[in-house]
């Protein structure tokens, strides 16, 4: 895809699963760097309650997203009938992987999907994208 | 009940044309504390693109020192919309007047509530109705089509994964759980197999649902009925529960909270009506 990928940030606000300095250092990078982005208080939240502004994070292009792990990240979506576009989405890990390497895939223009498709396992999971 | 289907308030800090810069350290602090409040923020840049708006109600917040705050573009036909000057206004005055505006725009409220509710991943999901027959919560059900559905977010206990222990296929997640493939991490074979994974629910519900619907003979027909026995379904059921307790997948404030013997006895089988109601519509597994 040509577009520049949107950024998508979510704050995991309800609970310490996220570590909250990379949280912190992944917002506090993307303010520093200047560039426009959505960050959401907690992706989860927002999918039980089908709070139809996931329908717009969605629906506007391809997007990068700081979160958890991509298949929690997909079925979220799915749950509150806003499918992500499996070619145009590209989750980064916040519980395991660091902020630097998070903020360089965020701000890099390219875009490498990795949502899961099909029944995955750990052999043929999407490996983390390394920080270029 | 909770809120559901409707729109929470999206905060816009806009530092385009017509208003001054936020520096980014107000910027990252304002965020912080809006996002810390439940709200949805968007830095919008000149010429960089974020989501689209639709219908969402939308507070922009601006420096904007000569001027008044400038048109939204996207924005549809009867959307809520409000605008606020932020010169001069901290962290905590931006959270308040945003708390304001999302009364004043009627948005919902987020963040009184952890998220803590089961995540089905349909990739792996067999709609066996393992997880609808378990659930003493009606957390489970089914849509028309007789397909799994997780129905009642707001009834799950917080904490508490139990279910994805008896879903044979590893395929419910709870995301804020500490350890994969519950928090969506990617499931190996070895999971598959743990011994922690595998509840024997036959054991729960007195007799495994599948061979409940297609065995129909004498033999089946009398083993069902003494393994409906509703004290020993009780009892496994119990075992169970302490097994999940011990290896510390159940709360002890869940395990407080469970309803009593009679009560769950039922709940039991109303669950177990409701799922072999929806196999029954099944074409049953070769
Ligand atoms: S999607 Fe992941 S990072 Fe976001 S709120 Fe849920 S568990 Fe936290
Ligand atoms: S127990 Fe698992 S596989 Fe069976 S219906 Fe529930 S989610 Fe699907």
């Amino acid at each position: 895809m040509a577009e520049v990928p949107r950024i998508l940030y979510c704050h995991c606000a309800y609970a310490q699963v996220v570590p909250a300095e990379v949280k912190t250092a992944v917002l506090r990078k993307l303010c520093d760097a200047g560039v426009a982005f959505d960050a959401v208080p907690d992706l989860c939240e927002m999918s039980a309650r089908q709070d139809p502004n996931l329908q717009n994070l969605v629906s506007g292009g391809c997007v990068k997203i700081a979160a958890c792990y991509p298949r929690a990240v997909k079925w979220l979506f799915a749950a509150a009938k806003a499918p992500l576009p499996p070619d145009g989405a590209e989750v980064l890990n916040m519980r395991v992987q660091t902020a630097e390497e998070i903020v360089t895939a965020l701000l890099n223009t390219g875009l490498q999907p990795n949502v899961p498709q099909g029944k995955v396992t750990a052999e043929d999971a999407p490996q983390p994208v390394a920080a270029t | 009940m909770a809120v559901k289907d409707q729109y929470s308030l999206r905060v816009v800090l806009y530092d385009g044309d017509g208003a001054q810069p936020i520096p980014a350290s107000d910027r990252f602090d304002a965020t912080t504390a809006l996002l810390e409040k439940g709200f949805s923020v968007t830095q919008a840049k000149p010429g960089q693109t974020v989501s689209p708006i639709g219908s969402a109600p939308l507070l922009l917040l601006g420096r904007f020192a000569n001027t008044d705050a400038p048109e939204i573009a996207g924005t549809v036909p009867g959307s809520r919309v409000v605008s606020r000057n932020i010169l001069g206004v901290d962290a905590a005055g931006i959270s308040a007047l945003s708390e304001a505006a999302s009364l004043e725009l009627q948005a919902a409220r987020f963040g009184e509530w952890k998220p803590w509710f089961p995540v089905i991943d349909y990739d792996r999901c067999t709609n066996c109705m393992q997880c609808l027959s378990f659930c003493l919560f009606g957390v489970y059900g089914v849509d028309d089509a007789q397909k799994i559905q997780v129905q009642n977010n707001d009834n799950c206990k917080t904490n508490c994964p139990a279910c994805s222990r008896v879903c044979p296929e590893a395929a419910i997640m709870f995301p804020k759980y500490k350890a994969g493939p519950i928090n969506g991490d990617v499931v190996s074979n070895s999971d598959l197999n743990r011994e922690k994974m595998k509840i024997d629910i036959s054991a729960l519900l007195g007799g495994d649902v599948y061979s409940m619907l297609r065995e129909r003979s004498e033999k089946a027909q009398s083993r069902f009925s003494k393994e409906r026995d509703a004290d020993k379904a009780l009892k496994e059921r119990q075992k169970c529960l302490v097994k999940l307790a011990q290896s510390g997948d159940i709360p002890p404030e869940v395990l407080m909270s469970l309803p009593s013997p009679d009560e769950i006895a039922r709940r039991a089988e109303e669950a177990k009506a409701k799922a072999a109601a929806a196999l029954a519509h099944q074409t049953p597994p070769a």
